[in-house]
């Protein structure tokens, strides 16, 4: 490996934004034929350092280096021509073009005659599919793709302008698990055809599967770059956040639930899908985890239960009573509550301030008149910010002005004001910092020792394992089985975290075949 | 904080005028036009106290369908049908006074007015309609029974209370049409700031899921703000008849343009969820003081409008620009 010669050098990288010090003589130095994973909480400096790579941002100080040719600064033209790919986590594709109008957007080849040769578009798209190994219809138009073929949409558009370095970032976040092994695939397909590929992802199961070496940013200072086979879990966490961090075990495998049953679902279908029902039942102070893979039916079973997706059959008993939900207003006045999967799409309106998006949910009690009660309303909003710890100069700052984690903690913030009795959290650790992460499971627990209950979907089975009192997993929008904390945690100190996930994995796995 | 949605915290004043003056823009714009206007034309009687005045009743109906177009923006909708249903509204309200007197020409008016927003509401809010289409369409419609009812003559409002109450007369020294659009202006501005209505209606503007995600009824909140809408242009045609005496089917013809351009003048995003009233018709005043210095500049009526066209476009390329949503 040491033969292959450096795809790029950033060296000792300085930028400012104002008084913040966004990095801090940061270098990264990757080889071709390499995958390098970039890791960092939100606000480490990841997204700047590679926002200088792509020449959308002039550092401060500092010089790179591209294939051996050195720069003081770049352009996004400049970093284009000389082979630095950028693939968005937010899609940056046309949905209603077709595949090969997108791969050729904006250098469509053309004709003698000077219009666009879609015919010569498609062969040459269909080639590049061909040496990436993976089988995507050029003709077909990018809304009908799923998630996964869009992503390798967007590799060909930057392949097809003769990237020698990919940068992505997240690029699972929405694929299934079969779709992250094509990815996965074509990864190491890429790595051995000799093109540099920068990793960013903060699923750490990922950066050990895939990555050859990897750099950790933390405040915008450099912290560490070594080959992963250098790293544990253990110390590559504590190397990202700073400090020794107790792993996911502190949590206790003593469950709150308590004996009453709150919640009784008994056979529940959406109208919206074919096949498939749900039944089981929440207790008092229990947190019911549910795993699956994407496509299982859990963000379905979410929002029907929350009265945003209409129901074909089945019943909904909640405190003994048999109830029906029609709308989200009416689940929040009979004591639920959803932390939405897409926090920015569904749980926040961005624009607007902390006290707005977190007044949203409880206007009606916000006093008896017409007129929201503003005191009242900032109150809420004061104690809030303080409980979830959620870093903000101003409550009236606006949603979009925060990292990641604190967005997340507003949506929960926004639904904890209205105290429900049963919190519906739709993966609310997706895509935030390990501390803030950290910080929403010990939440979860706290308000199930309150006696709330929480039904707690979530991908990562480390978390769903260690955050839960019982876990059921989805499969072909199926519960297909249910499983015991206990029953995971057989075994006792270190290993027991990875058994339970292993274990989970598996069962998630077989049910998936179901489907 | 009041009339800008800035953001208290701890900055230097420099900063936060930085941050803000393109929210504020419409302030400092009134300000300079109408110095502007002051130090050119005062020998023309541009700041007589009888020029003012008239500025006001002259701007009067656009600034009270403005306040009611800053909701409809602000809740991501638009509505193209409001200067139609001002002269529909003026044509009934006159048959209705000719017909029953003055009961029966309020209600008149205002029933046009409800009934219009509930086509326009239900049609983009159960058919899912886009109110660009509805409106545009009920543009048409409105106008053609307008045309259709009063046989395309001016019906004449006899009633010598109608005009007193809306729109002709004075209060002391005051236009009655100034306290009407001060009344609206304040009503507005407190719904739209101060009411959970108002903090839905942002909310729903801003994020729709988001909002339907937390429990708000997002379709009953759009057809609300659809009625209000049309309500208030029925008002505005009411206000024109009286004003006039006369109730016709030309009346408020091409107000849309002038009400949207005062409102996104103000400050209030096209793309929804930011909007304030008081931007809003300091806005339509903008554009009234604009319209009358032109005319006191001896402007032919072909320059003026080149001349005003200009104007909104560079307030509103300053005072929107970085707002579009990404």
């Amino acid at each position: 490996m040491a033969a292959q010669p450096t795809a790029v050098e950033m060296n000792a990288i300085s930028k400012r934004f104002g008084g913040v010090h966004a990095l801090r003589e940061v270098s990264l130095s990757v080889r071709r034929g390499e995958i390098h994973a970039l890791l960092g909480e939100n606000g480490a400096g990841k997204s700047t350092i590679l926002k200088i790579l792509r020449g959308v941002q002039a550092p401060d100080s500092g010089s790179i280096a591209i294939g051996g040719e050195a720069f003081d600064r770049l352009s996004p033209q400049l970093a284009r021509q000389k082979g630095i790919g950028m693939i968005f986590q937010e899609m940056s594709l046309v949905p209603t073009l077709s595949v090969a109008q997108n791969v050729f957007l904006a250098s469509e080849p053309l004709t003698p005659a000077g219009l666009i040769d879609d015919r010569a578009m498609e062969r040459r798209s269909a080639e590049i599919f061909a040496s990436m190994g993976v089988s995507v219809d050029p003709a077909a138009m990018v809304a009908d793709l799923s998630t996964g073929q869009q992503q390798l949409t967007e590799i060909a558009k930057t392949l097809s302008q003769n990237a020698e370095v990919l940068v992505l970032d997240e690029p699972t976040s929405a694929l299934t698990a079969s779709e992250v092994d094509i990815l996965f695939d074509l990864l190491r397909r890429l790595k051995s055809e000799g093109k540099a590929i920068i990793y960013v992802s903060h699923r750490m199961d990922e950066i050990f599967r895939i990555a050859d070496h990897a750099t950790v940013l933390r405040d915008g200072r450099l912290i560490d770059s070594r080959p992963i086979a250098n790293y544990t879990l253990a110390t590559l966490i504590a190397d990202i956040m700073g400090k020794e961090t107790r792993d996911l075990s502190e949590f206790t495998t003593e469950t709150t639930a308590q004996d009453d049953v709150i919640l009784r679902v008994e056979n529940l279908a959406s109208k919206l899908r074919q096949g498939g029902d749900v039944s089981f039942s929440l207790r008092r102070g229990e947190v019911l985890g549910i795993a699956g893979l994407l496509g299982a039916g859990r963000s379905r079973l979410a929002r029907m239960l929350f009265g945003l997706e209409p129901i074909a059959r089945g019943t909904i008993t909640l405190r003994g009573q048999a109830v029906s939900i029609g709308s989200a207003r009416q689940a929040t006045e009979l004591g639920l509550a959803l932390v939405p999967e897409d926090r920015r799409r569904q749980g926040l309106v961005l624009t607007h301030s902390i006290q707005d998006n977190i007044e949203l949910p409880i206007l009606k009690r916000l006093g008896a008149t017409p007129f929201v009660d503003r005191v009242k309303s900032r109150r809420t909003t004061d104690e809030l910010i303080k409980r979830l710890a959620i870093k903000t100069a101003s409550r009236e700052a606006a949603a979009n002005s925060l990292s990641g984690g604190n967005q997340q903690k507003i949506v929960i913030g926004k639904w904890l004001a209205t105290d429900p009795d049963i919190l519906i959290m739709d993966e609310p650790t997706a895509g935030i910092d390990i501390g803030s992460k950290g910080e929403v499971l010990r939440l979860v627990r706290a308000l199930a020792g309150e006696g709330k209950s929480i039904i707690f979907i979530s991908s990562e089975l480390a978390e769903l394992a260690a955050v839960s009192d019982r876990i059921a997993v989805m499969s072909g929008g199926r519960l297909v089985e249910t499983i015991e904390k206990a029953d995971l945690l057989t075994t006792t100190g270190d290993a027991a975290e990875l058994r339970a996930e292993q274990k989970l994995q598996l069962i998630v796995q077989r049910g998936g075949n179901y489907g | 904080m009041a009339d800008t949605m800035a953001v208290a915290g701890r900055e230097t004043p420099l900063g936060y005028f930085k941050r803000t003056w393109r929210q504020n823009i419409i302030y400092i714009g009134f300000v300079v036009v109408f110095l502007f206007f002051a130090l050119t034309l005062h020998d023309k009687g541009f700041l007589e106290p009888n020029n003012i005045l008239n500025i006001a009743r002259q701007t009067a109906m656009i600034a009270v369908m403005a306040v009611a177009m800053t909701l409809v923006l602000s809740s991501g909708e638009i509505d193209l049908s409001v200067g139609a249903v001002a002269g529909l509204a003026s044509v009934t309200t006159a048959m209705a006074v000719a017909w029953g007197g003055l009961p029966a020409g309020i209600a008149a008016g205002i029933m046009t007015g409800v009934t219009v927003g509930l086509i326009n509401g239900l049609l983009s809010t159960r058919l899912m309609i886009p109110t660009f289409l509805t409106t545009l369409a009920m543009m048409g419609i409105a106008k053609g029974t307008a045309m259709w009812i009063s046989g395309t003559a001016a019906i004449p409002v006899l009633d010598r209370t109608y005009p007193a109450i809306f729109g002709g007369g004075n209060i002391g020294p005051i236009p009655t049409l100034l306290l009407w659009m001060l009344v609206i202006g304040v009503i507005g501005h407190i719904v739209l700031r101060r009411t959970k209505f108002g903090r839905q209606v942002l909310a729903v503007g801003g994020n729709v899921v988001a909002a339907r995600y937390s429990g708000i009824n997002t379709g009953r909140i759009k057809l609300w703000v659809i009625v209000i809408s049309a309500v208030t242009a029925s008002l505005a045609g009411m206000l024109y008849a009286g004003r006039l005496q006369t109730g016709r089917f030309q009346l408020g013809e091409g107000d849309e343009l002038s009400v949207i351009a005062a409102v996104v003048l103000g400050g209030t995003s096209l793309f929804g969820g930011k909007g304030t009233v008081v931007g809003s018709i300091i806005g339509a005043l903008m554009i009234g003081v604009i319209n009358n210095g032109l005319i006191l500049m001896g402007l032919e009526y072909s320059q003026q409008l080149i001349a005003r066209g200009g104007i909104i476009i560079l307030a509103v390329a300053l005072s929107q620009a970085g707002t579009r949503p990404t």
